[in-house]
């Protein structure tokens, strides 16, 4: 059209500055301060356990991780994880079945209680079962008589690992159940299915990636954990050491390049901590939805 | 304030929201820029307001081309459909807002910014709530204080984008009353933007009628509904009936049939008939004769479907209920008044079933 | 049972099955794993009875302890707050390389154990160390000082910050900053009068859980921070020491103070957030 063509000549308008964003030069300065802050603080500690570690060269580190505490450190490791993250699993899919399906008085109370462990110290959290079951207290001797040992003992450092990870699973499951309400399951059972099949068929669909992210926190957590259970596990070579209590130990006795490396297998569960979480958020993240934030 | 956009184009990537519009605008004039989603109505609103900048064109203010100005230097006001107050801020504190950033030279005392902010509040009709929050509003309450916090820096212009679109219809016809009144005695040159025809040809002086990043039409209230210059203004401001007919010898055909409506002048060759249901008289053997396949009633009127010809052309008018002719199964009529578009390329493509106002069951055999 | 006739008192009854079950294993976990064991602290506080509580809790070394905890977490917090909306900000604004590998390393300081972020923040800031020796050679000694304990407390509460800022801000409406614009506010008077109150709700709760964190923080603070008694102790160090003796009566007490503490806190932050959220409409 004639119009069309005669645009061609009009002179093209320069962009003025947008009403919803800074100059660049200003964005540049600000990416670049949030940038170095990054590098500082969060890169530059990852980078120096794993350069420490290496740092006597690679039959060093291979060395240091094959030692018998530390292997036996790292078994105990994998053990108490394993029986805390299904126990906290089991939790989480109850207490968010209860507070999520049905309305009843102290909902938010519960809430509350289950918030508890962020904001309780993990020494403290440790503290609680040396109170609970050391000497002077009413079930310790009663343990004692029994041949029962809870602290400076594997019960111990499970109890105290349950204690600081069972919010993981229930903070991520309740918001996400709550906003799904109960419309599928009250379908599932108009249709004559039973309590349980409905949880399997139309609940758990629902929340299996939700549910994947919560256990791959509470795994962190759960091996990682370091002051609750330095407190009940009384540091027993070979028989009570954790992995972190195991860099502890190390790392005190002047061993550094070992401590490191056994750091490094830490810092390694943590990147590939980090990579899944990422990775579940971006592909699920509706459905992972209410709960962004920890 | 004069406005006077010319030529302006907007691209965003390789999508033409404007395709070299033009338009003046005279001061104190009261214009609505009517158009379906997708027609650049709200763009062009933006690019006034400098929220957008043109990707050719230019667009002046009075003498001043201010294509090239931020939005914060050209002193418009501008309010949205969503209010968007500020929702950590009183009433008064949010009005007071666009005078309290200027710069101190240019900056009112702290009196006169109270007194003005008490004045403006009264002419919205919100007196007393100055200390409240926008919480606490109603969304009614709320838009009036997006139009006083607008008019608080004494815009050159005034931009409204949908300003009714989110409230209730009753709230919204209130408001349309209002902002008339208001505007009538503030004199701003006021433009805003809205999808619903009713609201454009009740409250502007005049109205700029678009469809697919261009103007269609440009006229008073009067002029666009009944001297509509194109099918897509026709159908899109009130109610339309469009029919393909061929112009053969001054003499308009359906089909093969002749339809005794003479259009002497008109070129030979395709077009389209428009009228509206309502302007048409009942013949007993002449005009456009078919079958009623379907009637229903609305309001006080029945809208009866009429099928015509072997390929099912179908066509909707309006009776009133009681008309001897309303119960019919066969009918012939004429439309009293009705305009003919000739067919051809540079047609503007008609809106589609679910953005008309009014929808024709009328299958078009391309256009 | 009792406990069934009082449910059905204070619950509505509902279709799904299965609420016995679940509250009461709930319940039931609850108490076992926290009810219990923390009622044990409340009574063996009350133990000691009131006078020789105060006596262990105002004792100078606690005293001096608590301070060092708390201020170190306090200032954490506060350079977390600025450092974190700004993080916050330009991860949800601006697009540059690496950004999506940003954002997840955010999350680090919440998935590393402390103990291995303690030892690593070890080794830059040591006097031997990556960043230790620089600043030493200018005189400034972090390591074995409460500095030291403020930088791992910055590690350890960024990520909360950042993140309870983050959806506030993704979810920010541009009309608002096009409204300020449109009234003529140049851009920094849109962020401090309109964009900052906005996030004001956010970045306290934000520095509220950062700073708890903070404040009984243990595994990534004990090894920078030389463990100096009165000069770089923690509390919860302090608590260790204390179990060591065999002196539970102080732990315990400590305990309960630093309890005391950090509920009263966080319960006045909840209270700021009810009222922002009724007054304004929005919290975080």
């Amino acid at each position: 059209m004639a119009l069309e063509a005669s645009l061609g000549t009009l002179p093209k308008v320069a962009e003025p500055p947008q009403a919803t964003s800074e100059r660049p030069l200003a964005r540049g300065l600000l990416v670049g301060i949030a940038l170095l802050f990054v590098a500082l603080f969060l890169l530059m500690p990852l980078l120096v356990v794993f350069v420490q570690a290496f740092s006597s060269g690679l039959d060093y580190y291979l060395a240091a991780l094959s030692e018998p505490d530390t292997r036996a450190a790292i078994r105990l490791t994998l053990i108490v994880a394993a029986i805390a993250v299904p126990l906290n699993l089991v939790f989480g899919l109850a207490a968010a079945w209860a507070i999520a399906k049905f309305e009843f008085k102290g909902k938010a109370f519960l809430i509350t209680l289950i918030d508890l462990p962020f904001s309780v110290s993990p020494v403290i959290s440790g503290l609680v079962y040396v109170l609970l079951f050391g000497t002077g207290s009413l079930l310790g001797p009663w343990l004692k008589a029994h041949g029962i040992e809870v602290l400076f003992a594997v019960p111990g450092i499970v109890l105290a690992t349950v204690f600081v990870t069972f919010p993981f699973v229930a903070r991520e499951l309740i918001p996400l159940m709550q906003a799904q309400g109960t419309g599928d399951e009250e379908a599932a059972l108009s249709l004559g299915a039973s309590g349980w099949q409905t949880f399997r068929l139309v609940t758990l669909p629902n929340i299996k990636w939700a549910l994947l992210y919560g256990v791959l926190l509470c795994n962190a957590r759960a091996m990682g954990e370091f002051g609750a259970v330095s407190v009940v596990s009384g540091h027993i070579r070979g028989l009570t050491n954790t992995m972190p209590l195991q860099v502890e130990i190390l790392y005190n006795e002047y061993n550094f390049v070992a401590a490191f490396a056994v750091a490094s297998l830490l810092a390694l569960l943590a990147l590939v901590t980090l990579v899944l979480k990422t990775i579940l958020e971006m592909r699920f993240g509706e459905q992972i939805a209410a709960s962004r934030k920890h | 304030m004069d406005l006077s956009i010319r030529q302006v184009r907007k691209e965003f990537d390789r999508f033409a929201a404007l395709h070299g519009v033009s338009l003046d605008i005279r001061s104190g004039e009261l214009i609505a820029l009517l158009g379906p989603s997708g027609s650049g109505k709200t763009t062009l609103l933006r690019l006034i307001a400098g929220l957008e900048s043109p990707t050719a064109g230019s667009i002046f203010f009075g003498e001043e081309d201010a294509s090239r100005k931020p939005v914060q230097e050209r002193h418009v006001g501008f309010v949205f459909q969503h209010y968007a107050l500020f929702r950590h801020m009183t009433v008064a504190e949010n009005i007071a807002f666009g005078l309290r950033v200027r710069p101190a030279r240019a900056r009112p005392s702290r009196s006169e910014i109270r007194r003005r902010t008490l004045e403006l509040l009264d002419l919205v009709q919100l007196s007393g709530l100055e200390n409240r929050y926008p919480s606490q509003l109603s969304g009614g309450q709320r838009q009036r204080v997006a139009l006083a916090r607008a008019l608080a820096i004494e815009p050159r212009v005034l931009l409204l984008d949908e300003p009714f679109g989110a409230l209730d219809a009753q709230v919204r016809r209130d408001l349309r009353r209002w902002l008339r009144e208001i505007h009538d005695a503030t004199g701003h040159t006021t433009i805003f933007v809205t999808h619903d025809q009713e609201e454009a040809l009740e409250l502007a002086d005049r109205v700029v009628v678009m469809s697919q990043g261009r103007i269609e039409q440009v006229g008073t209230a009067d002029e666009v509904y009944d001297e509509p210059n194109s099918p897509f203004v026709y159908n899109f401001i009130g109610d339309a009936s469009l029919l393909p007919v061929s112009v053969r010898n001054g003499q308009l055909w359906l089909q093969e049939r002749m339809l005794q409506l003479a259009a002497p002048g008109s070129p030979d060759g395709e077009a389209l008939l428009c009228f509206r249901p309502h302007d048409v008289e009942i013949h007993e053997n002449s005009g456009i004769i078919g079958q009623v396949t379907a009637s229903r009633r609305a309001a006080g009127n029945r809208r009866i479907e009429v099928s015509l010809g072997r390929e099912g052309a179908r066509v909707e008018i309006e009776l009133p209920a009681e008309h001897p002719a309303a119960t019919r199964t066969r009918l012939a009529f004429k439309p009293r008044r009705w305009k003919l578009f000739p067919v051809n390329e540079t047609q503007a493509p008609m809106p589609l079933a679910g953005e008309a106002q009014r929808r024709q069951p009328l299958a078009l055999t391309g256009s | 049972m009792a406990l069934a006739s009082a449910r059905v008192r204070w619950t509505r009854s509902s279709v799904i099955p299965g609420f016995g079950l679940t509250l009461g294993f709930t319940l039931v976990y609850l108490s076992l794993i926290v009810l219990i064991p923390l009622a044990g602290v409340v009574w063996r506080s009350a133990e000691l009875g009131w006078v020789q509580f105060w006596e262990i809790a105002l004792d100078p070394r606690t005293l001096q302890a608590l301070k060092i905890s708390f201020g170190t977490a306090f200032l954490a917090a506060l350079v977390n707050s600025l450092f974190g909306v700004l993080l916050a900000w330009v991860l949800v604004r601006y697009r540059f390389p690496g950004r999506r590998i940003v954002d997840a390393m955010v999350d680090l300081p919440f998935a590393l154990p402390t103990a291995v972020a303690g030892i690593a923040l070890t080794a830059i800031y040591a006097p031997n160390g990556w960043i230790g020796q620089l600043l030493s050679q200018a005189g400034v000694k972090i390591a074995f000082t409460p500095a030291g304990i403020v930088l791992a407390l910055i590690f350890i509460g960024l990520p909360f910050v950042v993140r309870t800022v983050q959806p506030v801000i993704e979810e920010i409406d541009a009309e608002v900053e096009e409204a300020a614009a449109s009234l003529g506010a140049r851009r920094h008077q849109t962020i401090l009068r309109v964009l900052l109150p906005a996030l004001a709700p956010a970045i306290l709760t934000g520095f509220a859980l950062a700073f708890a964190r903070g404040v009984g923080e243990y595994g990534s603070v004990i090894f920078i921070a030389g463990n100096i008694p009165y000069v770089s102790e923690i509390a919860p160090l302090l608590i260790v020491i204390r179990l060591e003796e065999f002196d539970y009566a102080s732990a315990t007490a400590i305990a309960a103070v630093m309890l005391g503490l950090s509920f009263s806190m966080l319960l006045i932050i909840n209270l700021v957030q009810a009222w922002s959220r009724r007054r304004f409409g929005y919290g975080a």
